[in-house]
């Protein structure tokens, strides 16, 4: 497999970056924010996303679904990131979906994942920093489970239908889909950085049926789950990036000082050509991450802790620069550029940042 | 070709190899010396580096994708890769480091004469000439269309007048490819792509000693010598179009220095042996931007071989590969502590360590600086203005 996009995925992309570009660019966001907007997204959005079938990216055909890869639901993500469009495709569509693939809940979620009315969220992290340390307990219960403790950071929980849950079982680690109007939960919706907005969530003795498990109890599909999600992020982080580059770069070929277009100075020529570079070898990262998931080839896991790390630091040195070549204009809240930094922060936060994937990656090699 | 065919010809080429490859051309190298170069008086440190480049030359396998016809193995791309991932699996040594195979060959394929190309791709192939390379002068280094070594012309052939510096192996070089002026007039447009023998009469060879202790590079002195005009390369003051393509593929292959050697990581080895919390950290660090290079490369090779690799792209790769060899360097140095340090002992693998360390220092000089790589992906990639 060649690492560039096929002629297929070129297009599935122009598609995505036209209609994404057209339905929610920046502005989108904006509105939303300026209006403080409760939900964090658009709900007619999602439903236009299901009419052109992309909600069902990552699902499999014989289950309505269009049955692609990683390589095509990034495609996706990457416009929504360089738009900075309010989204739950990339829990719902991508994580979610993947969780739930061949097991009995794919009957019950994807219909409506297909329709554009489900919204998945994942109650992954209990801290402030992503660590995979999950002091949640599910207590066995009569013929189900007792579920008792908090979670954080967790996208669009305050409105989503369905919640993923991982706690702790007895002998290790179980996944539940919560119904999210469940007895004992609540939720406490936080505005972030980037105007989104994500839930802390209580559980209170929550009691779930047996047949709420996804996967088998104590074998959570968690890796999978998260490979799915940490892909994803990182193409999202490649659109921020990349969106943020093209800003910049374009606002070098239009400011004038000195007489002179401020794109002909060296120092900033060069420091253009070094983002460049950074954020080219983080799109070849992100490729081939999300191929070798499609291929379930087992050096998968690597490579997405290397995409998400790699995207991780060149976005962050992409809305740095960006906003530092901006210059005045670029710390105003008027200017779009500053809400790509806002957008990158969370982003490299989500499923672990540059620092957890490094580690993960020394750890591998042994040191 | 069809899966199974390439499977079948994956499968001939390990058995292949795990015959031919002797073991000892299966371990790391212990520095420089270590390489093998051929050429007409070659050097070898040890009988099997010989017989290791015999083998691949004979099957045209150490330039697998040059058509059989000037020496190559005729492989198509699929089954290159394939050869070169069979050779990493079994960490073969690269069987011949030659300027005629990653500078000059691909050159001549595209320019050079069908007599040129019978002449020269052959030997190169096989490792019996070594060629060198004769661009930069005292004055005329990143600003290498300035150069002033003249090529006058005198009917059938040129007298060729001057000084090169820089001039790697010059000393042990049989052939030099080589930029000359032939219009004063013109600068870009002026300059002509010449081969010649460096036995030739009135070219002689001053070795400069490096920081790493080896001394490599030469300055290099023309007085009078005769080139015939049948060794120029492409039209005459149309030298500095070969040139530029030939520049790519030395970047090219530069590049791939960031991607460390087939034998395993010392960076690596060393951080197994215990390091600091905060140096892990940067080694870790450092870990995500090679696995991304490395991608980097794959995705680049495959865009080339696709025809839709942007033409500076080798900029790119060449700024952030050499950058990336000499933080892998700079680590590999703080892992190894003291070790790392000697000169010459068991410890620092008799050097190698601390002169590579140094030797990578002029991965972002040689073949065209960082800066000029930077300035040439922000106009030609980002088309910033002037
Ligand atoms: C190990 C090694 C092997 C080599 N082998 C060969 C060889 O075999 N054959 C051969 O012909 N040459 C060879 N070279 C020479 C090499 O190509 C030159 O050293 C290189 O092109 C830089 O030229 P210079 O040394 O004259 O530096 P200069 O051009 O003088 O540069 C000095 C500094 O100024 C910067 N600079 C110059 N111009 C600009 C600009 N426009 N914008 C911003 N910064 C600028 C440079 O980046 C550099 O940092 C080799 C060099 C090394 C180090």
């Amino acid at each position: 497999m060649p690492l560039y996009l096929t002629d297929e995925q070129t297009m599935l992309r122009d598609t995505a970056r036209d209609f994404v570009a057209e339905h929610a660019p920046v502005s989108h966001m904006r509105r939303l924010r300026d209006a403080n907007d409760a939900t964090g997204f658009s709900r007619d959005l999602w439903k236009q996303f299901a009419e052109l079938g992309l909600t069902g990216i990552l699902i499999p055909e014989a289950d309505n679904g269009l049955g692609l890869g990683h390589v095509e639901a990034g495609v996706v993500i990457e416009e929504i990131g360089r738009n900075l469009s309010p989204s739950p495709f990339l829990t719902t569509a991508v994580a979610a979906v993947e969780a739930l693939k061949g097991t009995p809940h794919a009957a019950r979620w994807f219909p409506g994942i297909l329709a554009g009315e489900t919204v998945a969220a994942l109650a992954i992290d209990e801290r402030a920093k992503h660590d995979g340390c999950i002091e949640m307990k599910a207590e066995r219960s009569g013929n189900g489970f007792r579920l008792t403790g908090a979670k954080q950071f967790v996208a669009h929980g305050h409105v989503a239908d369905l919640l993923l849950v991982a706690a702790t079982t007895e002998h290790g680690t179980t996944l539940f889909a919560v119904p999210t109007d469940a007895n004992g939960l609540t939720a406490d919706p936080q505005r972030l950085a980037d105007a989104s907005l994500a839930a802390r969530l209580t559980f209170d003795g929550v009691e779930v049926d047996a047949d709420a498990v996804v996967g088998e109890v104590d074998q959570a599909p968690l890796a999978r789950l998260l490979a799915a999600g940490r892909t994803g992020a990182s193409a999202e982080l490649l659109g921020v990036g990349g969106g943020a580059m093209d800003m910049t770069v374009t606002y070098l070929k239009e400011r004038k000082q000195f007489g002179q277009l401020i794109g002909s100075f060296q120092a900033l020529q060069h420091r253009a050509a070094h983002l460049y570079s950074e954020m080219e070898v983080a799109r070849a990262a992100v490729l081939k991450a999300q191929q070798l998931l499609d291929a379930g080839d087992e050096r998968a896991a690597d490579a997405v802790s290397v995409a998400k790390a790699m995207t991780s630091l060149a976005t962050t040195l992409s809305v740095q620069e960006g906003i530092q070549m901006h210059g005045g204009i670029g710390m105003t809240d008027e200017y779009d550029i500053g809400f790509y930094m806002k957008r990158a922060r969370v982003l490299a936060e989500l499923f672990g940042d540059a620092n957890f994937h490094a580690d993960a990656l020394a750890q591998a090699a042994g040191y | 070709m069809s899966d199974t065919d390439l499977e079948t010809f994956r499968a001939e080429t390990r058995a292949w190899l795990e015959a031919n490859c002797p073991e000892t051309m299966r371990t790391p190298m212990r520095g420089e010396k270590d390489a093998t170069w051929g050429g007409r008086n070659p050097e070898f440190a040890h009988p099997d580096q010989k017989l290791w480049m015999d083998r691949m030359g004979e099957r045209g396998w150490t330039v697998p994708d040059w058509p059989s016809a000037y020496g190559g193995g005729g492989l198509s791309p699929a089954e290159t890769k394939i050869l070169r991932e069979e050779m990493a699996r079994l960490k073969c040594r690269n069987p011949l480091n030659s300027f005629g195979i990653s500078m000059l060959g691909p050159a001549l394929l595209k320019y050079g004469t069908e007599e040129q190309k019978l002449e020269h791709l052959p030997r190169i192939a096989r490792g019996e000439i070594r060629w060198c390379q004769g661009y930069s002068e005292p004055n005329a280094g990143s600003d290498l269309a300035g150069l002033q070594a003249s090529a006058d012309d005198a009917g059938d052939h040129y007298i060729v007048n001057g000084q090169k510096v820089w001039t790697s192996y010059a000393d042990k070089a049989d052939w030099i490819f080589c930029l000359v002026r032939t219009d004063k007039s013109s600068k870009q447009g002026g300059i002509s792509f010449v081969l010649f023998d460096m036995a030739s009469e009135g070219v002689s060879t001053r070795p400069i000693l490096l920081i790493s202790g080896n001394s490599p590079f030469c300055e290099t002195f023309f007085d009078n010598v005769k080139v015939p005009k049948a060794n120029r390369v492409h039209d005459e003051n149309k030298g500095w179009d070969v040139a530029k393509y030939l520049l790519g593929h030395e970047r090219e292959m530069i590049s791939g220095m960031g991607l460390g050697g087939p034998a395993g990581d010392p960076m690596i080895d060393a951080a197994r042996k215990g390091v600091d919390p905060i140096l892990r950290g940067q080694i870790a660090l450092f870990q995500v931007r090679s696995q991304a290079f490395k991608a980097m490369s794959e995705r680049f090779i495959d865009e080339l071989k696709a025809g839709r690799a942007h033409p500076a792209q080798p900029s790119m790769m060449k700024y952030y590969g050499t950058e990336l060899n000499k933080t892998r360097h700079e680590l590999t140095m703080a892992a190894g502590g003291s070790d790392t340090l000697e000169w010459d002992s068991e410890a620092s693998n008799h050097g190698a360590a601390p002169r590579a360390w140094l030797r990578t220092k002029a991965n972002s000089i040689e073949g065209g600086t960082s800066e000029i790589q930077l300035n040439i992906i922000a106009k030609r990639i980002l088309d910033l203005p002037s």
